[in-house]
């Protein structure tokens, strides 16, 4: 990700009421860049299928525009705009076998027979279904359905792909599979894909980036790795794997860092946004950050804790703990020798450094409706 | 015991009662059929047909029907105005459908209950009404005419088949067809029209049927060159008793018999279908 890139597809102040009254998207701006791999992801009505429907041309934003390299879509009906989608529910045509439905998009382009051939026969390979031509989609199973609607979304080259959701009727083996599978084609035909997922450990696992979505609104676009490390907002700290939200009002400002009271006490956290003293604030803490019983002087917070109960976990513990008036504080500790020393009811001390407590901005009312 | 075999006798009266039923319903029409085969000019069961002589029963009035110009002319119209107006029918009534399932379409629910008006309208009404319009149109004792009346009344069987059968019909199929690059033709007929087929050929044969069994309409707007098979009978149950009109009711009955198997046949074969 280091070259300049190219933008691939452009959202630029779309909006989307489907009856006028309710928002359904708000006023987005979102760049895809070329060859991306880009994750929408967001609780269910968030909005997410309705932007990747405005994408397609299946629906029309009420305001805003979408631009296609550099090009505005508005008046582009979906068959015009060189797209492959992948639905939900796969959407292949029950009444034609996997080489038909492979063949028909290139028929359309009024491809020769012997080339439409080849290349049905190199799409079938690249989803490894080789020999399935003659199949019905009734023949065959949820995972290969699957395949071929990817195959059949990819056989015309298409430069960019949407997926909507499509591993979710998969058991979880097939799912996990699956993810690298399309990942590995992604990577190997350099398509740009939008992706959409409610599952945060799917778009971990396969996207470039993340556009985190909540009430039609993108809460940060960001890698995995800086979403999960860096989150700027309650919501996304919550959404994305564990976090422990202490909730406070900012007391002093020091450079990157502020010291927030919490229940009296006062936590030193890394500034990820920008606040004053005064404002109210969270301190989002990770689970697996937090030391139990460390040597004193280890870390740069340190407070007594009452450990509620341990639940053993196999391979790590999960402490629920009561740390500055806040209870459900999460720890997790590995399972190592050594563990036995904590107890249920216990009074211990736990810790966590200046820069893995974070500062972000709370979820206002300014979130939610407007 | 005794509640087993009052069991019993309520099970054997509730099969008589059906039975009667039954019988009622379908007596009137069973009894044309050997009727036709009387070999004797009376519309009753003579004394040889009871006693089941062969020589009381002949093929004569079919072959009178067969020989007939006037049945032939018959014949040929109805099948005429039959095949016109379910082409005219089921395109129509196709359209209308695939237009009525797009939930975005504004008032859907009042252009529905117009198409099928003409199903629950007394069909004297619509005819008269036809019979004053077409006569200002000219269309009044002419083969387009009749067409035209009976397309009305055969293309609410075709909306409502079709209409049922894109109930179940997935739309990001046509989503994907258009994502795929097809226009809204080749989408009709490559992905459509493949999969609401058993839809369209039921509605299309209700659509012939209700136009082979109509006299209403004929008496109304159809002129002696567009006598139609029911006209002909009407015209012959008035004119001159015979029971060749029963050896046509009969070959009506096995044909309207055929169309039912075939319609229940695509029925179950749709709904085998996976979606
Ligand atoms: N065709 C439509 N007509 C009216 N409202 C719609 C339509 N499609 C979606 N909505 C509404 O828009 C909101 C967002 O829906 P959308 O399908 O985009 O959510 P999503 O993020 O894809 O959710 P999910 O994860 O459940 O698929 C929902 O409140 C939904 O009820
Ligand atoms: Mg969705």
């Amino acid at each position: 990700m280091d070259s300049p890139q190219k933008v691939h597809v452009e959202f630029e102040g779309v909006s989307k009421s489907y009856d006028g009254r309710t928002v359904v998207v708000r006023d987005l701006d979102l760049a895809v860049y070329e060859g991306e791999f880009l994750t929408l992801l967001g609780p269910s009505g968030s909005g997410k299928t309705t932007c990747l429907m405005m994408l397609a041309g299946f629906q029309t934003p009420t305001s805003g525009t979408i631009r296609i390299g550099g090009r505005a879509v508005d008046d582009l009906p979906p068959r015009k705009r060189d797209i492959g989608v992948v639905f939900q529910n796969y959407a292949l045509f029950p009444h034609m076998t996997v080489g038909e439905n492979l063949s028909f998009p290139l028929e359309v382009r009024g491809m020769e027979p012997r080339q439409i051939r080849e290349r049905v026969r190199g799409a079938l390979e690249l989803v490894r279904l080789e020999g399935l031509e003659g199949r019905r989609p009734g023949e065959l199973s949820g995972g290969q359905q699957q395949r071929v609607a990817i195959a059949r979304a990819l056989v015309f080259e298409p430069a960019l792909v949407l997926m909507d959701e499509p591993l979710g009727a998969l058991d979880r083996r097939l799912r996990e599979e699956m993810q690298y599978e399309v990942r590995r084609i992604q990577r190997r035909l350099g398509v740009t894909v939008v992706y959409v997922t409610h599952d945060q450990q799917e778009a971990m696992a396969m996207s470039d980036r993340v556009a985190v979505f909540q009430r039609g609104r993108i809460e940060q676009v960001a890698p995995p790795e800086a979403l999960y490390e860096e989150p700027q907002r309650e919501f996304v700290a919550r959404f994305i794997g564990d976090n422990n939200l202490l909730r406070g009002k900012v007391v002093g400002v020091e450079g990157d860092f502020c010291r927030v009271e919490v229940g009296g006490q006062i936590v030193t956290a890394f500034r990820v946004v920008p606040c004053e003293v005064g404002d109210p604030v969270s301190v989002a803490i990770r689970p697996e950050r937090v030391a139990v019983a460390p040597e004193p002087g280890l870390y740069g917070n340190e407070f007594d804790a009452g450990i509620d109960d341990i639940t053993f976990l196999g391979d790590h513990l999960r402490l629920r703990m009561t740390v500055c008036d806040t209870p459900d504080f999460i720890a997790k500790i590995p399972n190592i020798v050594g563990h036995g020393a904590v107890l249920e009811g216990d009074r211990v001390r736990v810790g966590w450094t200046l820069t893995d407590g974070r500062v972000l901005e709370p979820d206002g009312p300014e979130t939610g409706s407007k | 015991m005794s509640g087993n075999s009052w069991g019993r006798v309520g099970r054997l009266g509730y099969l008589a009662y059906c039975s009667a039923v039954f019988l009622f319903l379908t007596a009137p029409i069973l009894v044309i059929v050997p009727l036709s085969f009387n070999v004797e000019p009376y519309f009753t069961f003579t004394e040889g047909m009871l006693s089941l002589d062969p020589q009381a029963y002949s093929l004569r009035w079919y072959r009178t029907v067969a020989e007939d110009p006037q049945w032939l002319r018959a014949l040929a119209n109805s099948l005429v105005i039959g095949f016109a107006a379910t082409a005219l029918a089921t395109a129509l009534g196709t359209l209308a459908a695939l237009g009525l399932s797009n939930p975005a379409m504004p008032g859907r629910s009042l252009a529905m209950s117009l198409l099928i008006s003409p199903m629950v309208t007394p069909v004297i009404i619509s005819a008269a009404g036809m019979f004053f319009f077409y006569s200002d149109l000219g269309l009044a004792q002419t083969y387009p005419g009749l067409i035209l009346a009976h397309t009305a009344l055969g293309t609410p069987f075709v909306v409502i088949t079709v209409t049922a059968t894109l109930s179940g019909f997935d739309p990001n199929l046509t989503r994907a067809a258009a994502s795929l690059g097809a226009g809204p033709v080749r989408t009709f007929r490559r992905v459509q029209l493949p999969l609401i087929a058993p839809g369209v050929i039921s509605g299309a044969l209700f659509a012939f049927a209700t136009s082979f069994d109509e006299v209403v309409t004929v008496l109304f707007i159809g002129g002696l060159d567009q006598r139609t098979i029911p006209r002909q009978m009407w015209a012959g149950i008035r004119e001159q008793i015979s029971p060749a009109i029963l050896a046509v009711a009969t070959v009506l009955i096995a044909f309207a018999l055929l169309l039912m198997v075939v319609v229940e046949w695509l029925r179950r074969r749709g709904n085998a279908k996976p979606a």
